[in-house]
This record gives C-alpha cells, sequence and structure tokens, in this order.
C-alpha cells in the first residue's frame, strides 16, 4: 500500500475548489490549478471524495486482511442493562432491533444479563425478542461496576464468539464497551442512529451524527468480530412476541473477574427531577426568557400536566435557576424526545445540537427572529408568561376528555 | 501526585454551517477551540495539584496546529506539555487514538491520575477515555462530578459519578482514569504570567517510533472502524409559526398537539 492514504489524481482535478469548501480541516488548497493535501492536518473523512464531481481524489483504505476467522462469529447480541432493579427501556429496544438484524443474517439473538437474582427477570427479554439469554449473578454484580461488567462479557465473547454486539448509548452502556472493544480489540462506534446489514458482505451498517448532528456517517468494522455500536434510547422499536420462549444458559464466573480496585459506596437520588431527561417521551425546557429563578414554575406546572422531563438551557442553568443535570445542550445532555418544548429559549447551536434530533419541537419566544424557530415544527411567536399558564390550562382540559 | 490530563482541539461548532450547494461542512477560516470539556479537566487537574501538590501533564494527539491548545493549557496552569504528532496518526479511530494516548501516559511513567473530558463535542463518542483505562488496565470512573477526596498514603480516591437519575459514590484505587462533566468547576481563565510562560516552554513532539508504536498499529490502518460514508441529514421542513392573538395562537398549537401526544 501506497504510504499515502489519500491522493489527488492530477490529471482529473480541475482545480474547482469544491474539495477546498468542503474541507472541514482546512486541509486543501489549490497550487497551480490543481488541489494539493496537506497530509498533517487531514482527517481522511473522505467529504471531498464525496464532493469530487470528477472522480479525482482517491483515498487507499486498509485492505480486508482476515486475520481471524470472521465467520466463526454467530449471533447478535444485546447488553441487558438495569436501571432501579428493573430491565431498562433501551435493552427492550435493542432486542427489537437485534431481531431484525437476526432475521436478516439467518441468525440468533442472545441476550447478556448480568446482576443478582435476576433469574426471573430474564424470562421477560424472550418475548422482546431473545431466542437466549445468557446470565451470569454473582452478589458483586448487583451494582453496575464498568471493570467488572467488561472482564465478564470480554470472557464471553471469546467464549461464544458473536457476530455483532449492541448496547445503550447510556453512562453505562458507553463506560463499558469502550473497555471491551479495546480488550478482545474490536471496532465501537457510538450513538448509532440507524443499523443496517449488508447481507452479501454480512457487514453491520452502521449510521450516526457527527459534530452535533450536522453531518451523518456511515461506519463499519470490516476485519473485526463482533461488530460493536452503542444506540440511544428511544431511537429504536420495542417489540412484543406473544408466547415466545427461549433458552437460559447460566454461566459461573470465579472472583477474578471481580476488580478490587474498584468500590461501589452508595447512589444519591436528584430529587429535582421526578422523569428523566434521557428517558421522557417529552421535555419542556425552560431558558434565559424567564428572566429568574420562581419563573421555571411555569415550566414544571406545564411538564406536570404533560407528564414531560424538565430541561433547560446552559443559560438557565448557570443563573443558578436549576441544577446541572438538567442541562441540554453541547455541555449537557443531548436528548431526542417525541416532543420538545422550548420556553424563552432562543436556541444558540449549542442548545440545537443537543435536542434538534426530537421527532417534534416546538418553541415558545418573543423573538420572531430567534433561531430556535429555524428548527420548530410549531411555535408561537409572543410573552411566554402569557403562552405558557395558557397552554397548561388548555391541555389540563384536553387530557382530562 | 502525577496527573496527566488528554484534550482535543476540535472546531468551534458555533461555526459548523452546511453549504445549501455542496451540502457539506463550511469551515472556512474557523476558529479551533479545545474541547469544552475537556476545560473541566485541566482546571480540575489544576485544582488537585494546588490540594495535594505534584506534578500535571496536558498531551493531545493532533495535526500540528493543535499546539494552540496545549498552550492553552499551559497558560492556565498546567505545567508540563506534550504534542503526539505524527502523520502517521491521521484517520485514528476511537481504538487506535485510546492507544496512542495509553503509550504516551505510559512514556510519561508512574502516573497516578489520568483525567479526560466526558467526550469531544466534534464526535460525541465518549469512548476514548475508558479506552485509555483498558488499554493500561486501570480503573476508571466516567461522568465525575466531583472528586471528593483523595488519600495519597492509600493511593484511593472517593469520586462521585453524575448518572441518569442521580449521582453515584464510588472509592476507586490509584492509578486511574477520570472523566468529567461540567459541573465539576468552573474553568480559570489564564494569567497573564501563564500566557507569558505557556508561550516560552518548549513542547516536545512525540511521534509513534518514540512510543514503541508500528505504523500499522495506528491511524487508518490501526482502526477497526471505517468510514464509508459522509452525508448531510435531510433539513427539517419549515414548521407552522403562530403569531398574533394568544389565545388563537393557543388554540391552534393545542390542536397540532393534539394530534401528535
Amino acid at each position: 500500500m501506497s504510504k499515502e492514504a489519500i491522493k489527488i489524481i492530477e490529471e482529473k482535478c480541475t482545480g474547482c475548489g469544491l474539495c477546498v469548501k468542503a474541507c472541514s480541516f482546512s486541509a486543501i488548497s489549490i497550487v497551480k490549478k490543481k488541489a494539493v493535501i496537506d497530509l498533517e492536518k487531514c482527517n481522511l473523512c473522505g467529504t471531498c471524495k464525496e464532493v469530487c464531481k470528477l472522480k479525482a481524489i482517491v483515498i487507499f483504505k486498509p485492505e480486508v486482511v482476515k486475520t481471524k476467522k470472521l465467520d466463526e462469529y454467530k449471533g447478535v447480541w444485546v447488553f441487558v442493562e438495569e436501571e432501579d432493579g428493573e430491565i431498562a427501556g433501551v435493552s427492550y429496544e435493542l432486542l427489537g432491533k437485534a431481531r431484525q438484524l437476526a432475521s436478516d443474517l439467518e441468525s440468533e439473538v442472545v441476550a447478556v444479563y448480568l446482576g443478582f437474582n435476576i433469574k426471573e427477570k430474564a424470562k421477560r427479554l424472550f418475548s422482546k425478542g431473545a431466542d437466549k439469554v445468557i446470565i451470569v449473578e454473582k452478589e458483586e454484580l448487583k451494582n453496575f461496576i464498568a471493570e467488572n461488567y467488561a472482564n465478564i462479557i470480554s470472557y464471553l465473547i471469546k467464549k461464544y464468539k458473536p457476530e455483532i454486539f449492541l448496547a445503550g448509548a447510556t453512562s453505562q452502556g458507553r463506560s463499558l464497551v469502550s473497555r471491551i472493544a479495546i480488550n478482545i480489540h474490536t471496532g465501537l462506534t457510538a450513538d448509532c442512529t440507524g443499523l443496517d446489514i449488508d447481507k452479501e458482505k454480512r457487514f453491520l451498517i452502521q449510521t450516526r451524527p457527527a459534530f452535533g448532528g450536522n453531518i451523518m456517517a456511515q461506519i463499519i468494522t470490516p476485519n473485526f468480530r463482533p461488530q460493536m455500536a452503542t444506540v440511544r434510547h428511544k431511537v429504536m422499536k420495542e417489540i412484543e412476541i406473544e408466547n415466545k420462549e427461549g433458552e437460559i444458559i447460566e454461566e459461573v464466573i470465579d472472583d477474578n473477574f471481580i476488580d478490587k480496585r474498584i468500590k461501589f459506596i452508595d447512589f444519591i437520588r436528584d430529587v429535582t427531577s421526578t422523569i428523566d431527561l434521557t428517558e421522557a417521551d417529552i421535555i419542556v425546557s425552560g431558558g434565559r426568557g424567564l428572566g429568574k429563578k420562581e419563573n421555571f414554575k411555569l415550566i414544571e406546572e406545564l411538564a406536570g400536566v404533560l407528564k414531560a422531563a424538565v430541561g433547560a438551557s446552559r443559560a438557565a442553568v448557570d443563573s443558578g435557576w436549576i441544577p446541572y443535570s438538567h442541562q441540554v445542550g453541547q455541555t449537557g445532555r443531548t436528548v431526542a424526545p417525541k416532543i420538545y418544548i422550548a420556553c424563552g429559549i432562543s436556541g444558540q447551536i449549542q442548545h440545537l445540537v443537543g435536542m434538534q434530533s426530537s421527532k417534534f419541537i416546538v418553541a415558545i419566544n418573543k423573538d420572531p427572529e430567534a433561531p430556535i424557530f429555524k428548527v420548530a415544527d410549531f411555535g408561537i411567536v409572543g410573552d411566554l408568561f402569557k403562552i405558557v399558564p395558557l397552554l397548561t390550562k388548555r391541555l389540563k382540559e384536553e387530557l382530562k376528555k | 501526585m502525577k496527573i496527566v490530563v488528554c484534550v482535543k482541539q476540535v472546531p468551534e461548532t458555533t461555526e459548523v454551517k452546511i453549504d445549501p450547494k455542496t451540502n457539506t461542512l463550511i469551515r472556512e477560516g474557523v476558529a479551533s477551540i479545545i474541547n469544552p470539556f475537556d476545560m473541566y479537566a485541566i482546571e480540575e487537574a489544576i485544582r488537585l495539584k494546588e490540594r495535594y501538590n505534584g506534578i500535571t501533564y496536558v498531551i493531545t494527539m493532533g495535526p500540528p496546529q493543535a499546539e494552540e491548545v496545549l498552550r492553552e493549557a499551559l497558560s492556565m496552569g498546567i505545567d508540563e506539555a506534550i504534542h503526539l504528532c505524527d502523520k502517521s496518526f491521521a484517520g485514528s479511530d476511537t481504538w487506535a487514538t485510546s492507544l496512542v494516548l495509553a503509550k504516551a501516559i505510559e512514556k510519561i511513567k508512574d502516573v497516578d491520575l489520568i483525567i479526560c473530558g466526558k467526550q469531544a463535542s466534534d464526535g460525541d463518542t465518549a469512548q476514548v477515555g475508558p479506552g485509555i483505562a483498558a488499554h493500561l488496565n486501570l480503573p476508571q470512573a466516567t461522568y465525575v462530578r466531583k472528586v471528593r477526596e483523595i488519600d495519597l498514603e492509600k493511593k484511593v480516591m472517593y469520586v462521585e459519578r453524575l448518572l441518569e437519575g442521580g449521582y453515584e459514590v464510588l472509592k476507586v484505587e490509584l492509578p486511574a482514569l477520570v472523566t468529567v462533566v461540567k459541573e465539576i468547576n468552573e474553568p480559570r481563565l489564564p494569567s497573564l504570567r501563564g500566557k507569558m510562560r505557556a508561550k516560552r516552554q518548549s513542547i516536545p513532539i512525540w511521534r509513534h517510533k518514540d512510543l514503541g508504536l508500528k505504523e500499522e498499529e495506528v491511524g487508518l490502518k490501526g482502526s477497526p472502524t471505517q468510514v464509508v460514508k459522509i452525508f448531510t441529514p435531510p433539513p427539517r421542513t419549515k414548521g407552522k409559526i403562530f403569531e398574533g392573538d394568544v389565545e388563537t395562537c393557543v388554540d391552534k398549537l393545542v390542536s397540532e398537539l393534539k394530534k401528535i401526544l
């Protein structure tokens, strides 16, 4: 392979400059009517290759080297996580997706469930799409500790050789799978919004947003197995298959898998939020337009009627009106509920990147030029202090019916 | 105590715009910044040094211009900077990136604590921090909102992790890796003296050979994942925006909401 991973075919290049504009890393310049790539800056993202109408840019991807016997790997695995002692919704959603992937691959769905006293709960996974459930029970696994879970799951992957491994893009999932991917040396793609199968090559085509959702990338793991991906809550659909049964495989592990260097001490519940932001179907958020802390009550009342979670812009959090755990946006949480209602939030790009994947966006703001209206499906231009209480009242009446 | 902070240079997101003609990112003459979450990591390292003494390092993997973010960290009060810069690093995914950073940390030697931001604002993966910990076989605490206490004699620390419904307290043996969220502190502004010092300070460059890595272990070749396609998502269609009499507007909105609730 050539040492240069990207090359301009000079005969084809006309120096049109499309690639220069497209490059996110300012790595291309036009010298004597030909594009020149600065390899120190180039990130090999491939954007320039996409825009080049003359096909004058080539990227040399590493050749497929079958170091491992890839065909030995079979089955679609889903990591089952718990929340408050129950199986988390995201795990059910992943099983739904896994079912579809497994049918494309003519393979089986296996749920991997670690914990303590979980055997009864594990049976629920069959109707949600699992053909088999591997359970590992141990008192030390009662609380999620990334190191312990990663040690055990890495062992199970080496033993059973799954083709695909999915986990939720939650604080648990993300902390866990990064370790597993390193341990077993395979590729991992975060926060996928789409998963499809290339049936011929048996590749998992992983689609994910980057740059806060401004671009989408399709990623594959061609030479390593399993192909690992995380998916956010609410992205995939849960399924229910009646009377479906399956096999529970109990794995016994010894104490060597428990990392003694890390100990769970306590969990302190956030009393300010009754509904979790990332779990919520509806979020009502308040921003600078609220003016003062007391006015967040308006947001809470509307949220109460809709059984929604309360979110906030960075401005509201930085003013001390509401704790940081409610912040939506670049330095807060990324959310994608069914309905996002932004009240008194102008919609700075840092906020938008954290919520623009919501299915429906509603904006209430006095400034008709506010950027939030550009992403809103519905909006009212006006005084939120009049609009929000009235909206709360009307919705309360409607929902009673 | 020896602390290493890992940072990344990212484009300033406010500047990311899409060219409607070519459907690609416009980033001409766009400013690069330290990844916002890394600012909290830098600040925490400086604060821990102030509390427990020791030495702080900042490292980044990136092209020559990424040196700017190292100087910014130095100007805030970090003691030493090392730039992991090599053409062969280009195209690294999170696997290869965490390998390069882990090797650099090994080379720094006897590190007690590694601090990373929760995630980078461009890639948003949150995978590199735990990846480094896994490469080095160290315990990790992600999403840390507070370092309660470090007992240097017993080599343990107590940290609070921000989770979905609250926070968790962990006891972690050192050496360890933490990733931090915004709630942990408020980053300081660099002092004039700090800026002067940062300007003068020499920053060593480590290449793949310095880290004992082969060319095929890093960059595109060392990355298990491959980007096959990049595209822009379909733009949101123009919404219905109501203006005028409040009662009428609210009625209209309620009838729209009824359809989707």
